[in-house]
């Protein structure tokens, strides 16, 4: 290889030195020294991957580079420590670090006042190792390594507060319900392995590519299929969603980090990486849409009657994904990480402001005691305002670039988009902008009404009880100890916090323009840029469904724009429609919210309660789970088998001793006895000799 | 001529006697004189084995007449010494009963 070598594992190993040092030595630095070492290896890594990156265009991509040593080396399977950089791995390690590397900005104000300084950083810098470990490993299984590392930074920092039942809990859960993905991948990393003989993903990609699609189910369906149930445990796609709203027990920049714009993308980045895969198998595409539709749809009615910003936020970014899902599964794979990017941005943006705003009015996380922070946070607000308008898909930000592309291929991908995967995804746009400008008329206008709403037990009563077994205590008395936040009144955050919020909402605004579509007088650059990694199978459309190649092509693109611009129009009214219904409901007649949900009490508690999925997995799986594994393997198998076996062979030995204690009585008489029986038997034995 | 078999039968019951008072009985006086009969027992299948020796015409007829010889001797000793230490226990303790003589201490 006469590529020169960038020494791509300097990325991902920076963070790791940072988690070291603080790991090691944090807890006698000063958190100025803390916060230096955290930023200066985080700034360092996102540094040397814009480096990288700059390098990177020069070269012919995908560029591998192993380290010298080899990790698995065995006659029949290899696994190098390889990296792998691509258009894809390209993206995905900017976002990592640049994002990383501000949200480590906006934690040295945020986390000032809290305890474990040291640890905090620790734990986001080895995050960081492992997020980037996963986006530039070469192969599956080094992936997997990330895949992992991650899911244990997720679990750290959301236990992060770990004296708190319910955030000790909560990390449980994220990493029992992220296990149950990991199988599934795992399982289809053995596939791999048994049909292609290795992991590494040039060596899979180019097997896949001389197969041709499989019309049935069959062995690339099967191995697609398990890598997707392993992408919804980590991005948070339906049915194991569940433990990403948990998540936001952990402090707000790691939500931000971890649980919105980064880890919980890596299912998305694992499907697009794996595109060559996934396209010959449309049977597990169709899965992949459908999963992410209902996951886009589902998410954003419960992200509607939530009441915590945090939960909101968590919703919308189940159902964000969910797109994502959505766009993979219609083969629009550089839309998703269009959409993966800008979400990135503005979805950091929304929960580094939800904290600024949590900040602000001293640890409070339930919108009905917020309102009118306008005139008292005024920044936040505005950066907030312009996240909002950005996920709402206001036309010009990039949120509209990246959803309206999702939308059009839901729609007009060749083969995969239909008409009804593209309602559902317009109707979550509404959903979205309604609940989005709910969250933001509810904190931000009207009359601040922190302490004067008496909301506490009763509002939280139908889910707190219920709710304790998995996910703990209800999070109103749960975030008590964020109130260290709280130092008098309302305030707006330091600089500190300020600053990577202002640069997120610039990048928030302008991202989209590198994706603008042609449609709208763009050129889709974003689209180009990827185009080498994830180009479409051209055998994948049987021959005749790709219709009239060269000349009507003219004429039906025109045809093709136009209705390209009649969908952008529909979403686009959409989402202004849900605009309107927010500002009926929270901002013109505030008081119109209670009396629907009090007509309409059934549905608005169903919903409430998260259709109470959380109870049903509670029913089917962890109850049943705890029944067997107290009765059949604690008592049974535990107790009866091993103790059983274990007591038992005491108890036997126990008895044999019993009997012949009786031989060593102390007795003369009955050593006598023995030795005259033992005589006898003598003389018997020889009696018996002679009768013979 | 009585076969050599009914000296053995008669000196097994004996022995086997000699056994069964040793075991059973308490008094260690009886106890003492059923070793005697043990010993005697044994002394009887001598003579009869060097009688049938000696009508065979062996040499080793004379042994075992000797042997008996030494084993009276021996119990005619230990006769001596047992009832010694016999009285000695009965002097202080006030029993002859095995059972209550099975400490050295007092």
């Amino acid at each position: 290889m006469n590529q020169p070598d960038l020494r791509l594992w300097i990325i991902p190993l920076l963070p790791l030195v940072g988690t070291a040092i603080n790991g090691l030595f944090g807890r006698r630095f000063k958190n100025s020294m803390v916060a230096t070492v955290a930023l200066l290896f985080t700034g360092a890594s996102f540094a040397y991957a814009l480096w990288a990156a700059l390098q990177g265009s020069h070269l012919s991509l995908p560029h591998v580079e192993q380290l010298p040593f080899p990790w698995i080396w065995t006659s029949t399977f290899q696994a190098p420590f390889g990296f792998y950089l691509d258009q894809l791995s390209t993206v995905m390690m900017l976002i990592v670090t640049g994002v990383g590397f501000l949200i480590h900005v906006y934690s040295v104000g945020y986390m000032a006042h809290e305890g474990g300084y040291y640890r905090f950083f620790s734990y986001l810098n080895l995050f960081m190792f492992f997020m980037l470990t996963l986006v530039l490993a070469n192969n599956y299984l080094l992936m997997f390594v990330g895949w992992e590392g991650v899911g244990l930074a997720s679990y750290l920092l959301i236990g992060f507060f770990f004296l708190k039942d319910s955030a000790a809990n909560a990390g449980k859960k994220a990493f029992i319900v992220n296990r149950i993905g990991d199988f599934a991948f795992l399982l289809g990393m053995f596939l791999l392995i048994q049909h292609f003989k290795s992991l590494d993903f040039s060596a899979v990609f180019e097997n896949v590519s001389k197969l041709s699609p499989e019309t049935g189910w069959g062995l690339l369906t099967a191995t697609a299929l398990l890598l997707m149930i392993g992408a919804t445990g980590k991005s948070a796609q339906v049915p194991l969603y569940v433990w990403l709203p948990d998540a936001m027990e952990g402090p707000t920049p790691v939500s931000a980090l971890i649980h919105a714009a980064t880890m919980v993308t890596a299912g998305i980045y694992m499907i697009a990486r794996s595109n060559p895969l996934f396209s010959r198998a449309p049977h597990a595409l169709e899965v992949v849409a459908i999963i992410g539709c209902i996951t886009a749809i589902f998410a954003a009615t419960m992200g509607l009657a939530q009441t915590d910003i945090k939960r909101v936020l968590a919703y919308s970014t189940v159902s964000q994904l969910g797109y994502m899902f959505l766009a993979c599964g219609v083969m629009a794979y550089s839309a998703a990480i269009f959409h993966l990017m800008t979400h990135a941005f503005f979805k950091a943006l929304l929960f580094l402001g939800a904290g600024s705003v949590i900040h602000a009015v001293g640890g409070e996380q339930d919108m009905r005691r917020m309102g009118g922070l306008r005139k008292l946070t005024p920044w936040t607000f505005w950066v907030m305002t312009v996240a909002t308008f950005t996920i709402a898909g206001t036309p010009g930000l990039s949120g509209f670039f990246s959803k309206d592309q999702i939308l059009w291929k839901a729609y007009s991908s060749p083969g995969h988009g239909n008409w009804i995967l593209w309602a559902v995804a317009v109707a979550t746009a509404g959903l979205t902008s309604f609940y989005m400008f709910r969250l933001w008329f509810m904190t931000f206008f009207g009359e601040l009404r922190l302490g004067s709403v008496d909301i506490g037990e009763e509002a939280h009563s139908p889910h707190a009880p219920a709710q304790a077994q998995h996910t703990a205590a209800s999070h109103s008395h749960g975030h008590a100890d964020d109130q260290s936040h709280g130092h008098g009144s309302v305030h707006e955050s330091p600089p500190v916090m300020i600053a990577p919020l202002v640069v997120l909402a610039i990048l928030s605004v302008v991202g989209g323009y590198i994706g603008v579509p042609q449609a709208l007088g763009g050129s889709n650059k974003f689209d180009q840029y990827l185009s080498n990694v994830v180009k479409p199978p051209s055998e994948a459309m049987p021959a005749g469904e790709h219709p009239g190649e060269p000349a009507p092509q003219a004429a039906e693109e025109n045809s093709e724009r136009t209705t390209e611009l009649v969908f952008t129009g529909v979403s686009v009214g959409v989402a202004a429609f849900g605009f309107f219904l927010a500002w009926l409901l929270y901002y013109k007649r505030p008081e119109l919210p209670d009396r629907i949900t009090s007509r309409i009490h059934g549905l608005y508690s169903l919903v409430k309660n998260k259709y109470y999925i959380d109870e049903l997995y509670g029913l089917l799986f962890v109850k049943p789970l705890l029944a067997i594994s107290t009765h059949v393997f604690w008592r049974g198998v535990d107790q009866g088998v091993i103790d059983g076996t274990v007591n038992g062979a005491a108890s036997v030995s126990k008895g044999i001793g019993k009997g012949l204690r009786h031989i060593q009585s102390g007795n003369i008489r009955s050593y006598a006895a023995w030795v005259a029986a033992g005589g006898a038997a003598v003389i018997a034995y020889m009696i018996y000799l002679g009768v013979r | 001529m009585v076969p050599l078999s009914w000296y053995l039968i008669l000196s097994a019951i004996l022995f086997a006697l000699g056994v069964s008072a040793f075991l059973l009985k308490r008094n260690i006086i009886t106890i003492f004189m059923s070793i005697e009969l043990m010993l005697n027992a044994v002394n009887l299948s001598f003579v009869a084995f060097a009688n049938y020796w000696n009508q065979h015409g062996s040499k080793l007829a004379l042994s075992g007449q000797v042997f008996v010889f030494f084993v009276m001797v021996v119990a005619a000793a230990e006769a001596a010494v047992g009832l010694a230490i016999i009285i000695a226990v009965f002097r202080t303790r006030e029993t002859l009963n095995v059972d209550r003589v099975n400490l050295l201490k007092l």
